[in-house]
């Protein structure tokens, strides 16, 4: 199993520079001049333009700019934005923001998904499970961004339950409101998923065998149902915790948050390759480490997943 | 064991230590479907007492296993029961709440299910699963649950239970893991073990081994048993009392072997009549030329005289070998994680030749490789050494347009007659499936041979436009056998080809494919485990093991005088085997 993990921790460099040098060209050939775009209407110093192209290395070939950038990595410098701020800094400031909203999001949609699932394929044809099927198709077809201002207008505006846009920072408070509207559509998605797989294991033989041995219903449901249903479920669920990691532009543009999201999209626009590249290279990296918690989880789920050494 | 063979309801006895475990009277069961409600049982009595074994006998549909359900209320979702009484020491279990049920299942009525496969929790391990059964009926708790989880399982039979406590079902053999559900069972002692084909999904030789085990147990323990099963002859040998179950309804019941001698009841009848195990030894007989009764099992007439002349050839000696396997081996590299490799030597050093016209049966059981055999003869796996000639030609190295007129003329026909047919195909579609691939003849004339093959087969022509979903096993089985005649060929590859049906119906697709060869004059490869089928059809077996064959005769040779040991265990373990049948 320590092989296992160590393999796939292995595996991660390659990908790590494979992915950080396609985003690093893509950027690279984007049309338009950074530099000019920085100063708008008025024009600098002939000088000015110069000693920024220099400072930056925008002047040298695709490839040198890439081995400046790969060589600061490895001495802790990820360059700074066209700004001036160390794109590290931007990362502290964004990560922790996105982290907080998509772990609540992900708390919301397990818990909940899971549990309206789970009571929806026990009773399946009921009129629980119809209404949990139409509740969730209709939060699968609404756009999140309609759902999004709907939500902010009657809950926070009208009924000021929660506060219209996130603060300074991005308290776990008012982080509440866009984490559902993140959530929304997961949740759907996870409660169908739930909902079929138990709805399947609650006739499968062990279940009966179990009911015959003289196990009260609970523990049939807890124990033999609920573990079998959930391995088909948590591979959704860590497939999402990597799309909940690398932000939300919809969601954190309509409720103001100063995440992961909405930092890649201004650097973009702004062409600011230092900036781009770092961002993703993290979301590489997340996106591969939740893979692989995903994997674990699998083989402690099911006992017939073992991983070769 | 002494008891008396009441079986009827009106024998009411009065006094508690008279009174019988189990009364179901006038029992229904129904199914809740959009058409109403269908009944699946329909006013079943029986009388089961203290001590003693009751077996269920009916083919699927019968309502044998619903009946069994219904005792502790294991009916699936759609399932009610809609009238009548299950009586229980007494208390009538219909009217209990489902606390009260839970209390009578596991702890006074044990319940050993069909499948090993699929009825043990995959996600948990033995030990746990064997335990949570105990400590649920308050057998025992803690340090002592654990004690008595590994008793448990060591008097199912698992010797070295402690060591295997932590390991989960997949690392059990089916075996083994019946050994576990019967283990779970009789965990609480229960006055009545209900058990489901306990065995019908095991090799004959493994069941003998637990079903063995099992009545040793039980009346170590004076537990009363109920058995299901579809299985006459097992039914016989392991029970005293017999009820007979047709569509529903209890046709016969009584002591087993008054049943067998002399069955009163029409469905009774037919039913010992094709039960293979016992009417073998008629149809040998009619297998030799000088009699001319042939195929008395049969409702369909047969083609006596033809059958009897090719008899009269064969025997004549002016026979050629069709195909001949000459000391073929297969060897399955298996991945051992890494790059390491382990051989698996699946079959070893095989050799046999089957004449043109004849039947040859190759025995064994599941892992003996007599599957990987059939594989291997029809080309869908390359040989590792050896030769396989078919119409004296290596069919080895055969590709392209060669191996498509070697498929032609060797068609298969595999076990599940539910999974080898689409299911998005028609019938007729499916049957002119070869045609079309093989390019033979145009739209008309392919169909017209469908009809031709559904005539064939027995089955009205109408069928040409229903789906497998529509049709029963039996039915399947006659489609999977028209698609391999479509092409008209010379050798069928039947792999366990009846192995999957009931007693009914496979005594008829038996008939079906004796009556095939006489007319067409086909050869066939007879896979199979159930060696008292064999005996129906072959001319020759060979009897493989551990990927060898060990013995290798004329099907009354191997019969009469099995000369190697593990022939006769195969033999031993047919049940019912030693049971003289009236008709």
């Amino acid at each position: 199993m320590l092989w296992y993990i160590g393999r796939r921790l292995l595996q991660l460099i390659p990908v790590f520079f494979g992915a950080t040098f396609l985003i690093y060209f893509m950027v690279f050939s984007l049309p338009g001049d950074p530099i000019a775009a920085l100063f708008g209407d008025r024009p600098p110093a002939p000088g000015v333009i110069e000693a920024i192209r220099e400072q930056y290395h925008l002047n040298e070939p695709f490839i040198v700019q890439y081995l400046y950038y790969i060589g600061g990595i490895f001495t802790g410098d990820l360059g700074t934005t066209y700004s001036g701020r160390p794109v590290t800094a931007l990362l502290a400031q964004a990560f922790p923001v996105t982290f907080r909203l998509a772990m609540l999001a992900l708390a919301f949609e397990a818990i909940a998904g899971i549990l309206v699932g789970l009571v929806a394929g026990l009773r399946k044809g009921k009129l629980f499970d119809a209404s949990a099927l139409v509740v969730s198709l209709l939060l699968i077809s609404v756009p999140t961004f309609v759902l999004g201002f709907v939500l902010q207008y009657f809950l926070a505006v009208e009924l000021g339950l929660f506060r219209t846009t996130a603060g300074p920072g991005a308290p776990i408070q008012d982080l509440i409101l866009p984490a559902l509207v993140l959530a929304s559509v997961t949740f759907a998605y996870i409660v169908r998923l739930t909902r079929a797989s138990v709805a399947d294991n609650a006739s499968a033989d062990f279940v009966r065998t179990a009911t015959a041995k003289g196990l009260p219903r609970r523990r049939v449901v807890t124990v033999h149902i609920l573990r079998n249903s959930l391995i088909p479920v948590v591979t959704f669920l860590g497939v999402d915790i990597g799309n909940l990691m690398v932000g939300a532009i919809v969601t954190e543009g309509i409720f103001n948050i100063n995440g992961v999201g909405g930092a890649v999209f201004q650097a973009v626009i702004r062409g600011e390759g230092p900036t781009v590249v770092s961002f993703v290279a993290v979301m590489v990296i997340i996106y591969m480490l939740a893979n692989l918690l995903v994997d674990m989880i699998y083989a402690l789920l099911d006992p017939r997943i073992r991983y070769a050494k | 064991m002494s008891q008396e063979y009441t079986l009827s309801s009106t024998a009411t006895a009065d006094t508690s230590a008279n009174a019988p475990l189990l009364q179901i009277r006038d029992l229904e069961v129904g199914f809740k479907t959009q058409r109403g409600l269908v009944p699946a049982v329909r006013g079943v009595d029986l009388t089961l007492h203290a001590g003693q074994t009751l077996a269920i006998v009916g083919e699927s549909g019968s309502g044998k296993s619903t009946t069994a359900q219904a005792i502790i209320n294991l009916l699936p979702g759609a399932g009610q029961v809609t009238g009548g009484q299950i009586l229980f020491e007494g208390k009538d279990l219909t009217k209990l709440s489902s606390a009260a049920m839970q209390d009578v299942r596991g702890r006074e009525i044990g319940y050993v299910p069909q499948d090993p496969m699929s009825n043990l929790n995959p996600v948990w391990s033995i030990g746990f699963q064997v335990e949570e059964a105990i400590k649920a009926n308050g057998i025992a708790q803690g340090r002592d649950a654990r004690k008595r989880t590994i008793e448990v399982l060591k008097e199912a039979g698992l010797s070295d239970a402690e060591d295997r406590l932590k390991q989960f079902p997949h690392q059990f053999s089916g075996g083994m893991r019946q050994r576990v559900l019967i283990g779970i069972g009789l965990s609480s002692r229960p006055k009545l073990l209900i058990a489901d084909e306990p065995t019908s999904a095991l090799d004959v030789t493994v069941q003998r081994t637990i079903l063995d085990h099992l009545e040793t147990l039980t009346r170590d323990y004076g537990t009363s048993v109920l058995f299901i099963t579809h299985d006459l002859g097992l039914a016989v040998e392991r029970a005293e009392q017999l009820v007979v179950m047709y569509k529903g309804k209890v046709v016969e019941a009584g002591p087993s072997a008054e049943i067998l001698a002399n069955p009163l009841h029409p469905y009774t009848q037919r039913l010992v009549a094709a039960a293979p195990s016992l009417a073998s030894r008629r149809i040998q007989s009619a297998r030799r030329p000088e009699t001319t009764d042939q195929l008395d099992i049969s409702s369909v007439g047969s083609a006596d005289d033809r059958l009897i002349a090719r008899a009269d050839a064969r025997e004549s000696g002016t026979h050629q070998d069709l195909i001949q396997v000459t000391n073929v081996s297969k060897v399955y590299n298996i991945r051992k994680g890494g790059f390491k490799t382990d051989q698996l030597k699946a079959v070893d050093d095989v050799s046999f030749a089957i004449p043109k016209g004849t039947t040859m049966a190759l025995v064994g059981e599941s892992g003996s490789g007599k599957s990987t055999v059939a594989k291997l003869v029809l080309q869908l796996e390359s040989i590792t050494s050896g030769s396989i000639t078919f119409d004296n030609r290596d069919v080895a190295g055969l590709r392209g347009k060669e191996l498509l007129n070697f498929r032609r003329r060797v068609q298969p026909v595999f076990q599940d007659p539910y999974g080898s047919l689409d299911p998005m195909y028609s019938v007729g579609k499916t049957i002119a499936e070869p045609l079309v691939a093989h390019g033979v003849g145009d739209r008309a004339s392919r169909q017209a041979r469908v009809r031709e093959l559904l005539d064939q087969v027995a089955l009205p022509a109408s069928t040409v436009n229903r789906y497998p979903n529509e049709l029963s096993g039996g039915q399947r089985q006659r489609i999977a056998i028209a698609r391999a005649l479509a092409l008209k060929p010379d050798v069928i590859v039947l792999d366990e080809a009846v192995s999957a049906l009931d007693v009914l119906v496979q005594g008829q697709i038996l008939n079906l494919i004796t009556d095939l060869q006489a007319e067409l004059g086909l050869t066939y490869l007879f896979i199979t485990h159930d060696l008292a089928v064999v005996r129906l059809v072959a001319d020759s077996v060979c009897v493989m093991q551990k990927g060898r064959i060990v013995e290798s005769a004329s099907t009354d040779d191997v019969f009469d005088n099995p000369r190697e040991a593990y022939t006769q265990k195969l033999l031993e373990a047919i049940p019912g085997a030693h049971f003289q049948f009236g008709r």
